[in-house]
């Protein structure tokens, strides 16, 4: 995305889209929107947009993967093509690889994968409108399909992106700001166990400004994961399971 | 924590338990500081003077002695595979079907059991490390030949068979016809006739969908006859 001229925080103090410093985009969240995946999620953070599905844990064709005293975890992340504003090409590129990899590693501390041995949890994560953080969406719309699949995990997890725009920090950054911007920061834990399982820095930040880009994100995730709580409360208590 | 209904209490993962509750892995975990949490969504519910898990979602691991109903996925050279409704591909061995020697030269497999047919094994042996073993030996066990089988999820069965039986109970009195609920999640229906069946897999499917809701049982008893009204079974 292309934007020229933009002033990421106006003379207001507030950003571009309005939002303060610390604010949230608006978040939506839905558990169990596929029929066919044995859990899933789709998680909105403002225009981002992301789908979840969790299958398994299954035998997978390829038992040479298998290991002996665990549950494999398979994630893929993927972005739409039409995803962006220009076509994005439905091969899986260097970054999708690499993402996939990181929410992987964002998973598999909490995902309980010793009580599957030689079996494997496939997570697919789809991006249906990228606007920014979504990885970070990405790795909360995993951890509640997960939930929804009855897979065994220590806690849910939530994720935010902390970044820096023209000295100021800000919370869950979109395109623009990431774009603009000075400095990025996803994270992604656990708050019920105090565990961080994500955590990239994209940029330039002094020490006083880490920490309290990482209060501030760890802030953020505990609302994301209180959300993520009463989403699925709604399922069991009021909706019907849609399984 | 929230009190989802009485005495219930509802929980997700990561949420702390009351070291009392009774529920072994994988509905539970506990966690370095020695905090028992939950590792699924479930309730808590008091049941005398026990605290018991009920999970809400939940995947099939076999267990010796558990009576399943298996679908035949595949056929090996002295035994078949058979889907269980579990991460794990059970193995039924021919000689333990058949009850008699058997040359592969000579016998067709696929002649006693296909790809695609049920059949009711118990499980003999699971170890994690390898493939479940299964047997046909036992009263009512081998090829399901007539009715139908439905499949819900693993953790809904219980609610199928109800309080000592209570909801097993209104589906087969009311409608004559045999149900088993097997632990993995499929029920095998047997009615005198198609549309009894139907009515029954309709009421199967209820369960699965209104499982926690309460009054569940006489809301069931009502559909089925209702449902028996509209179909011409009874007037």
């Amino acid at each position: 995305m292309k934007v020229e001229g933009v002033k990421l925080i106006r003379e207001d103090g507030l950003r571009h889209d309005g939002r303060r410093p610390e604010d949230l985009r608006p978040i939506r969240m839905e558990v169990g929107v596929l029929s066919n995946a044995d859990g899933s999620a789709l998680v909105e953070f403002g225009r981002t947009r992301v789908l979840a599905a969790v299958y398994g844990p299954r035998e997978p064709p390829q038992k040479f993967m298998l290991l002996p005293d665990r549950a494999i975890l398979r994630v893929r992340y993927h972005m739409a093509p039409f995803s962006t504003s220009d076509r994005k090409s439905p091969a899986p590129s260097r970054r999708e690889i690499e993402l996939s990899k990181v929410i992987r590693e964002a998973l598999e501390p909490i995902v309980l994968t010793k009580q599957f041995p030689r079996t494997a949890i496939d997570v697919f994560i789809e991006v249906l409108q990228a606007d920014g953080g979504t990885r970070t969406t990405g790795v909360t719309a995993a951890s509640l399909a997960l939930a929804d699949a009855g897979i065994p995990m220590k806690a849910l997890v939530g994720g935010v992106a902390v970044g820096k725009v023209e000295g100021v920090l800000v919370l869950d950054i979109d395109e623009v700001e990431d774009s603009m911007g000075e400095a990025d920061m996803p994270v992604a834990g656990a708050p019920d166990l105090g565990l961080i399982t994500l955590l990239q820095l994209n940029g330039v930040m002094t020490e006083e400004e880490f920490q309290k880009a990482l209060d501030m994100a760890w802030d953020a995730i505990r609302r994301i994961v209180d959300m993520e709580k009463e989403v699925l409360r709604w399922k069991y208590n009021v909706g019907g399971d849609s399984k | 924590m929230e009190q989802a209904s009485e005495g219930r209490i509802l929980v997700l993962p990561g949420d702390p338990l009351d070291p009392a509750v009774d529920a072994q892995p994988p509905y539970v975990y506990i966690d370095e500081n020695g905090v028992k949490r939950a590792a699924v969504p479930g309730f808590v519910s008091r049941r005398g003077d026990r605290l018991v898990f009920i999970g809400l979602e939940g995947i099939y691991i076999p267990k010796p002695g558990d009576v399943v109903i298996g679908l035949v996925s595949g056929i090996g050279v002295t035994n078949w595979f058979i889907d269980i409704n579990s991460p794990y591909t059970a193995v039924l061995n021919v000689q333990d079907f058949l009850g008699r020697p058997f040359n592969p030269a000579t016998d067709d497999l696929s002649r006693y059991l296909d790809v695609g047919d049920y059949v009711k094994v118990k499980v003999l042996a699971f170890d994690r490390t390898r493939s479940p073993l299964v047997t046909v030996q036992g009263q009512g066990l081998g090829k399901i030949v007539e009715g139908k089988v439905v499949e819900i999820s693993p953790a809904r069965v219980p609610r199928v068979i109800g309080r000592k039986g209570s909801m097993l109970e209104v589906l087969t009195k009311e409608t004559g016809c045999e149900v088993f609920a097997a632990v993995n999640g499929r029920v095998h229906v047997k009615c005198p006739n198609k549309e009894l069946e139907a009515i029954v897999v309709l009421a199967v499917k209820t369960i699965e969908r209104e499982a926690f809701t309460s009054g569940l049982t006489a809301r069931i008893r009502k559909l089925i006859e209702e449902e028996m009204v509209v179909r011409g079974v009874k007037s």
